[in-house]
């Protein structure tokens, strides 16, 4: 079980939270016609043995989208941030 | 080295089994080869088999970082079938099933193939027709496949529940009679010992930690035992294939992900077949220990830890008891899990990389176990001839640019949904 701190709701289980993704992926912009950058966004992965920034949804909670870095090896947590609030 | 056979089982029981060979050498690291296959599980020790046995090229060294089966050859709930649909995965693993019936001959190494039958129950009609389609694709492609009425379904696996309280009322069964189970660590094994007799050295407790480069081409290894050159370095690390990968510059379209297995404590007979549940991502088959061997979903995050979360143990634990309540009372002996290649389309990768010198098997998602036979065989075949086999020429890292994907499961670019 994997408790994760949620910046709203504090340290809570694993089980209210729904995974989303990889935070490290930008959307290129609409304009985009290289049919490159697109795959490297909708496929490629760098998928790190370490540490991981990736999306969380409180979905029994809050219902806030947050960001945490956590470890791939481990699961250790290193800390949460509203996704809002980053990429404002 | 000698060979198996009931004589030498007697010859050997006579003197209290004291003077077995050693199954495969346990050679130094020679400072060049013609191919090196990185990672010594079925797929790597399979293809160095293979290009041994079909391909006369010898001088193949398989570098394995801890021990021979110990990541997911040895992790997985050992199902063998090849109920594929999508074009590129029958034909692969269907050849795949026709190497696993002569394997244990062929490798003179009982792999324990037992052949019990694979039934994927369902519980709705739709679900039902998505599998009849299924079957229609195999049996178009020649592969066998049944498909049973909830009364044929509860003759033949009458253990399941039935009731009318019945979490998803059982409607009928899809069948694969051929599929079935092997015992995992023999396989490893009897490919290794099979290799190492035509002339493949195996080293084991050897990481690779970089590559040796001549300009922008691979050229061998840099490993904890030193430098091994190579003509050809074949990754065949799945789970691992990403930061392999990472250390040559190249960025694939694969997360890790980690997938549980359960064995329970050991009953009499009472599961026959495989059976998988509808219901829920959820599939069952009893050792010939007696212990029932469990499998459900990936824990649903990147991870590269070999053990899994309780939140999917509890879920896995509720499929089962959803699908056959009589087993609720039983206790869990053991629980494993490993770190799984996942794509982004659910099928796997074997070929030639953009890297001169680096070729790749990998990508298997959790259904890496019964492709082995053709995992190697194929693999061999792409590093021998410098081009893919027909039966793994769907299987590029290019599929991905060029919009062909295989996704099997329908479920998009979502590594974490097949």
């Amino acid at each position: 079980m994997l408790r994760i701190p949620c910046p709203v709701c504090g340290l809570r289980d694993e089980t209210e939270f729904t995974y989303g993704a990889d935070a490290t992926l930008r959307r290129p912009d609409m304009e985009e016609t290289d049919p490159g950058v697109w795959h490297d966004y909708v496929f490629i992965r760098d998928n790190p043995q370490g540490r991981h920034k990736e999306y969380w949804h409180h979905v029994s909670g809050c219902r806030q989208w947050i960001l945490v870095e956590r470890d791939t090896l481990t699961h250790e947590i290193f800390g949460s941030s509203l996704v809002r609030e980053v990429a404002a | 080295m000698s060979q198996y056979s009931v004589l030498s089982i007697l010859r050997h029981g006579l003197t209290g089994n004291k003077h077995w060979p050693r199954a495969w050498r346990d050679p130094a690291p020679k400072p060049s080869y013609d191919v090196v296959i990185v990672g010594g599980g079925g797929h790597g020790l399979a293809t160095a088999y293979y290009l041994a046995k079909e391909h006369g090229i010898r001088n193949v060294a398989v570098l394995e970082k801890g021990w021979l089966g110990g990541g997911n050859t040895g992790r997985n709930t050992t199902i063998v079938r090849s109920n594929y649909m999508m074009p590129g995965n029958t034909i692969f693993y269907e050849r795949s099933m026709q190497l696993w019936g002569n394997l244990s001959q062929e490798l003179n190494y009982n792999v324990m193939m037992s052949r019990r039958g694979y039934y994927f129950v369902f519980h709705s009609p739709g679900q039902g027709e998505v599998l009849r389609r299924r079957a229609n694709v195999m049996r178009a492609n020649g592969i066998d496949a049944e498909f049973l009425d909830r009364a044929e379904t509860m003759r033949r696996l009458p253990m399941l529940d039935y009731s009318a309280t019945a979490r998803f009322p059982i409607y009928g069964s899809f069948s694969q009679p051929r599929a079935g189970t092997a015992r995992h660590d023999a396989v490893a094994w009897g490919f290794a010992r099979a290799a190492d007799k035509q002339g493949v050295d195996i080293i084991q407790q050897c990481e690779v930690m970089g590559y040796i480069w001549d300009k922008d081409k691979i050229v061998g290894v840099e490993t904890t035992r030193g430098p091994i050159r190579a003509n050809k370095v074949a990754l065949a690390v799945a789970g691992h294939t990403s930061h392999l990968a990472a250390k040559a510059g190249l960025r694939l379209p694969i997360e890790t992900h980690v997938l549980q297995a359960y064995v329970t404590e050991p009953l009499k007979p009472l599961v026959d077949h495989v059976i998988i549940y509808g219901g829920a991502h959820f599939y069952i088959s009893q050792s010939d220990k007696g212990g029932l061997v469990l499998g459900g979903d990936l824990d649903g995050f990147n991870s590269y830890a070999q053990r899994g979360g309780l939140p999917t143990v509890e879920h896995t634990l509720q499929s089962a008891k959803a699908l056959m309540p009589s087993i609720s009372r039983l206790r869990l002996l053991r629980q494993w899990a490993g770190a799984m290649d996942m794509t982004m389309d659910g099928s796997p990768i074997i070929g030639k990389m953009p890297i001169e010198g680096l070729w790749l098997n990998g990508g298997w998602c959790y259904g890496g176990f019964k492709a082995i036979p053709a995992s190697g065989y194929c693999f061999a075949w792409t590093l021998a001839k410098g081009e893919p086999h027909p039966d793994n020429a769907e299987f590029t890292l290019q599929r991905f640019e060029r919009g062909y994907q295989i996704d099997e499961s329908g479920a998009g670019p979502d590594p974490k949904a097949h």
